[in-house]
Parts: structure tokens; sequence; C-alpha cells
């Protein structure tokens, strides 16, 4: 799998990031600085880190959206090229147009920093073929505008169309207010764009893939990915 | 020029902020506050562009591209001349 790692002014996830592509894939991914206009030759994968792109000036991600290597990144999706924005690079993605609505402020306010647990509605995807059908997941979140937001048709398609990839969920996998942690429409933690190659998802599958970090259930995200490529 | 470009949230849109800023009047003792919704001003100088009707295309320009995200705000374009 040939990965390319994103880097803008204000990301700081991109080392952890890197260091699951490598661990997973044992292949060094490319970084990627956001005044280039083209991604490394062969590039199969794009990853938009986490963080705080341009101090989330304006609104979060909206200054990256527009930076040059996205022109880039809209190409490769184009092609069908994979495309996976965590965090803020979710934000980055719902910004450029990649994928629709937009993350608001985590409805209670507060900014968010724990593990949570995902529901993974679909594995027939290039993401989430190394998980079966309602898995419950458990990684980390660290954001303050997680609350996916979009208008009611746009909530419907994506319902109708199975693209909600990831729910917030109970430890149980049942959906449940008190688990949706910053109040996004459905408890919709990850979407996947209409072409089906682009995933925007808030919490971090990359922070839980070694032992000495705890559980490695965001593994299975990335190990998919590699088969999905290597198939 | 001088120009203004006022981006609100759309009528339906939560604002957590607004909310939040309509709590911290009310502890004020501020009396007669029915709500607050939050929204952004830009101040914006223009030059090289001669008449007002261009000027206003390109502040219109602006804010569909950048300044506001048209799935949850709205915008006011004021050339104040």
């Amino acid at each position: 799998m040939k990965a390319a790692v994103l880097v803008f002014p204000g990301i700081n996830r991109e080392r952890d990031m890197a260091r699951t592509l490598r661990l997973v894939s044992g292949r060094e991914p490319a970084m990627v600085w956001h005044a280039d206009t083209e991604l490394p030759q062969g590039t199969d994968l794009v990853v938009i880190p986490g963080g705080f792109s341009y101090g989330d000036y304006l609104r979060c991600g909206a200054i990256a959206a527009r930076s040059a290597i996205m022109n880039a990144v809209r190409a490769h999706a184009a092609r069908d090229g994979l495309v996976l924005g965590v965090c803020n690079g979710f934000q980055i993605l719902c910004e450029a147009g990649l994928l629709p609505g937009v993350l608001m402020r985590n409805s209670q306010l507060k900014f968010i920093c724990h593990d949570v647990y995902l529901r993974v509605e679909r594995s027939d995807t290039p993401f989430t073929c190394g998980y079966n059908a309602g898995q419950v997941i458990r990684v980390p979140v660290a954001h303050g505008e997680g609350n996916y937001i979009a208008d009611g048709e746009t909530v419907a398609r994506l319902e109708g169309e199975g693209r909600v990839l990831f729910r917030y969920a109970a430890p149980d996998g049942m959906i449940d207010p008190n688990w949706n942690h910053n109040g996004a429409m459905n408890a919709i933690a990850g979407i996947l764009s209409d072409a089906g190659n682009v995933l925007g998802m808030m919490p971090h599958p990359e922070n839980h893939v070694e032992e000495s970090m705890g559980p490695t259930d965001g593994r299975g995200l990335f190990a998919g990915l590699v088969q999905h490529l290597a198939a | 020029m001088k120009a203004r470009v006022t981006v609100t949230l759309k009528t339906g849109v939560l604002d957590p902020q607004g909310k939040a800023i309509e709590g911290a009047l009310r502890s004020l003792g501020i009396q007669g506050v029915a709500s607050v919704r939050q929204g952004k001003v830009f101040d914006i100088e223009i030059d090289g562009v001669g008449d007002r009707g261009k000027a206003e295309e390109l502040l219109k320009q602006a804010a569909d591209r950048l300044l506001a995200n048209t799935v949850i705000e709205n915008y006011h374009v004021d050339v104040i001349g």
C-alpha cells in the first residue's frame, strides 16, 4: 500500500498516522506538504490526519480545504483513489466538498478526549473489510467540533445508501444518546462518499493499533485497506 | 472601497456558542434577552475594482468560496463606499 499523509501547518497527528501506516502496511508513507501540487506517483491512499490546521481559523478545516494539494486530492478521488480523513481530516474533507455536511461544536460545548465505542455498520467497504458488520470497536476521540450535521435530505441519503460506516454506540453496540458524546445527528462518527472511496471519521483508529497503547481495535481499518489493495 | 461581509448561521442550525452567550447574559442579570445567535463580520478593503457592482460580485465569490459555509451559514454583502 502506497500511502501519502498530508501535512498542513497546525496538524499534529501526522506522525501517529505515519507510524500506524508503517506498522500495519510495512511501508513508509510519503509525507506531502500542503503547498505541493502533486501526490507521489502511484499513491493508493491519501490520509488527512488530525490536528488543528491553521489553528482552526475561520472554521475547522476551512483554510486547509482550499490549499494547493487539495486539487490533487480531488483528482485522486475522482480517479477512484482512496482517501481517509481523521478528525481535522474529516473536517477538511467536508469543507473541501468531498464529503457532505459539517462538523459543528460538540453539543455539550466541551472538548472531548477519551475512548469511545463505535459500531461498524458495514464490512463490505475498503475501509471496513477488516471488521464484521455490527462489530463494536473501542478507539479514542479528541475533538471540540465533531458534532456531525447535514440537512435532512442529505442524512436520509447517507442512511439510505448505507454510507454511515461508524456510529457512536454503547459498549454492547446499542445506539444511545448517552454514548453519543458530541451530539452528532444519528450518532454519526464516520461517513463514506457517494462513490465509496472517501471516508471521513472523527475518532482516531491510528492510536489503537499497538498492544503497548491498550486496545488494538483500530488496526482492522488499516489491515483492511492493505488487504483490499492487495486483492 | 470598504465593504463588510456578515456571516450568520441559518435558521434551525443549532448554535451552542450562541446558547452559552445567552446563558452568560442571563447570569449577568441583563433582562429581556430572548435568544442569541453568534455570527462573524469581515471588514474588507477593496482595491483596483472600479464599480460597486463588480465589488459586490467579488465579495459574493469570496463568501461563497471561503468566508461562509453555505451548508449552515447565510451571508450578506455591504459595499460601504
